[in-house]
């Protein structure tokens, strides 16, 4: 057993040593190219150098949510997949990412940022992720087979349902508003309000935190829900806390980065190659993958047509999707 | 003085069932259903699909609540404990397991689950002692590091039947446990659940199909009827297993005859193209 334990040591370090090195090299990445040798001169001679702020002011906060994001995201895959039981649930395929979009148009358009500042755009992002979940959940509630894909097509729908809405909401929108929606859903990391990237980073580690409260009712729950209530879980309360969680982390994530595909599709299913089910390594296993994926999509976004750049949602949806097909291709996917 | 035996009697018996009804959508399932399990008794309920067999273990298990009528398990009433404490008292083994990536050793480790404490994270020494020694009972300790969607669907069974004793129950609970298995691992099931029996002084209450492996291996069973969703007969095989009770509860006719080896009761089916006469053995 302390084998297991040593091994799950392990793959947290070398995890978090792959983080570290994907954030070193976003932050010599950049038009205003910094070789990696001068970063700590540059850190470390004062705040009044032109690369001290690209670097502290720009890269940084940046690549610090970039991490949170992709953490979150995954998270919350990792989450979904686990109650769900499907390898093929995330939160943009059950419309959840939907729901907080459109949560968060009519935060922009009906302008409650302005009454209750910035905190408005994960607040209605959240509300939005959580009106989804609550009625997938509830449409599927009777569903005995709890495997089946009909919860997924009830997510896809409302996808549908929610994007056509925003659509909608788009075609009746004044010209700025509709400029900042478009700019919004595209998805993109630069995001120059320093409080919502604070909320983010403490949002997505509180999430973690609450996620390993319940990583043995995760466990069992692989077992099915019936049998997890045989071995004295709290089904019902454990679902509907890391449900309003796996929203909350959803909400966040597209309140203040747009629409980004598969992190939270692909991300758990890797990590669950190499961790196996145990979702004690699981969840800090995909946390800090996800960060490290979104964080080096991000660099391959600002760098593949500079000094023009991408938006990370196209990145993470084209390697999330070529990857996902080849796994599927090559290994049967389970839990 | 009749409450003090009453109370004396739910103490004793590991499962004690009283005047249980319960209704789906105005049909009745269970009427009047009363029975209990004693201390190292093995009792099977048998009866004809949709009698109510699995509704009644589902009673027990908390997972359907019946309109009327108590459930008590060591002399607490299932009612009123929580799903942690009932998994302390009671493990259950279904017909199948989820076929999850988990290696069986993970697998049977749940069990000990109920026995964590808050915010416990690793499994203690004792816990992996205890799950050893049941993979060891149940004779799968040589595949402790295979995954259960990768092992045989009896070898699934034995390693449900390991993490059902790893929760260390009173009542162990079995619903058809061998209804997809070969003969060969209904044998080693039933084998090894009369082997617990002895072995641990286990108490077991088991739904099973098959007449015959009932009667040979229950100490005890209870009949259900689907008409009315009520007992028909409870008692020793010899007496609830004849012709008639059974022909009136499955519509079937059949023959009894006891196993020569044993001497329980044995069914036969009755092909009506065939000659009575060859079964009557004249």
């Amino acid at each position: 057993m302390n084998k297991r334990v040593r091994r799950w040591g392990l793959i947290l370090l070398g995890l978090s040593v792959l983080v570290a090195a994907v954030g070193l090299l976003a932050l010599c990445t950049g038009s205003a190219g910094i070789p990696i040798n001068d970063i700590p001169d540059i850190l470390l001679g004062g705040k009044d150098t032109a690369e001290y702020s690209i670097l502290m002011g720009i890269r940084l906060p940046r690549i610090l949510l970039a991490m949170s994001i992709g953490g979150a995201l995954s998270l919350a895959g990792t989450l979904l997949q686990g109650m769900f039981r499907n390898p093929l649930v995330e939160p943009y395929t059950l419309g959840i990412s939907g729901g907080a979009s459109l949560g968060v148009c009519v935060n922009i358009l009906f302008e409650f940022y302005a009454v209750i500042g910035i905190v408005a755009y994960p607040l209605s992002g959240f509300i939005g992720a959580s009106l989804v979940i609550f009625l997938v959940y509830n449409l599927n509630r009777n569903n005995q087979n709890v495997r089946s894909n009909r919860m997924l097509l009830t997510g896809v729908m409302i996808s549908y349902v929610a994007s056509s809405l925003v659509m909608l909401l788009m075609a009746l929108s004044k010209t700025d508003d509709l400029q900042s929606i478009v700019l919004w859903i595209m998805g993109s990391l630069d995001e120059p309000d320093i409080t919502l990237i604070k909320i983010s980073c403490a949002g997505s580690i509180v999430g973690l935190v609450i996620s390993y409260f319940f990583c043995m009712d995760l466990n069992a729950l692989l077992l099915g829900d019936e049998e997890a209530a045989n071995l004295g879980i709290n089904t019902l309360r454990t679902k509907k806390i890391l449900f309003i969680t796996a929203s909350f982390l959803t909400g966040l994530s597209v309140a203040v980065a747009g629409i980004i595909m598969f992190v939270g599709l692909i991300v758990p299913h890797f990590v669950r190659m190499i961790t196996g089910p145990d979702h004690r390594i699981l969840l800090a296993a995909s946390f800090l993958s996800g960060a490290a994926f979104l964080t080096l999509s991000d660099v391959i976004a600002r760098v593949i047509i500079a000094p023009l750049e991408l938006p990370v949602g196209v990145i993470t949806g084209i390697i999330g999707g070529v990857l996902f097909i080849w796994a599927l291709s090559r290994k049967q996917v389970t839990l | 003085m009749v409450n003090e035996k009453m109370e004396e009697d739910m103490a004793k018996n590991v499962l004690e069932i009283r005047h249980l009804n319960f209704r789906y959508k105005q049909e009745i399932i269970l009427k009047d259903i009363s029975f209990s399990v004693a201390q190292g008794e093995f009792v099977s309920v048998i009866g004809p699909n949709g009698c109510g067999k699995t509704t009644l273990i589902k009673t027990i298990l908390r997972s359907v609540v019946p309109e009327t009528g108590t459930i008590h398990i060591q002399g607490q009433e299932v009612k009123t404990i929580t799903n942690r404490d009932l998994a302390r008292h009671l493990a259950v083994v279904m017909q199948t397991i989820d076929p999850a990536a988990m290696t069986v050793m993970d697998y049977v480790l749940l069990g000990r689950l109920p026995f964590f404490e808050r915010y416990q994270f690793f499994e203690t020494q004792k816990d992996i002692a205890i799950a050893h020694r049941y993979m060891e009972m149940t004779g799968i300790a040589a595949l402790s590091h295979a995954k259960i969607n990768e092992i045989s669907g009896g070898e699934r069974q034995l390693a449900a039947i390991a993490r059902a004793l790893t929760q260390e129950p009173a009542l162990l609970v079995l619903d058809e446990p061998t209804a997809h298995l070969d003969i060969t691992h209904q044998v080693r099931v039933l084998n090894l659940v009369n082997t617990l029996k002895t072995q641990l002084s286990l108490t077991i209450l088991m739904v099973l199909h098959d007449l015959n492996l009932a009667a040979e291996y229950s100490d005890r069973l209870v009949l259900m009827d689907k008409k009315q969703g009520k007992i028909f007969k409870a008692g020793p095989p010899k007496e609830v297993l004849t012709q008639e009770s059974i022909q009136a509860v499955y519509q079937t006719r059949v023959q009894v005859r006891p196993n020569p080896i044993s001497g329980k009761p044995w069914v036969f089916l009755i092909n009506p193209h065939s000659q009575e006469k060859s079964i009557n053995g004249n």
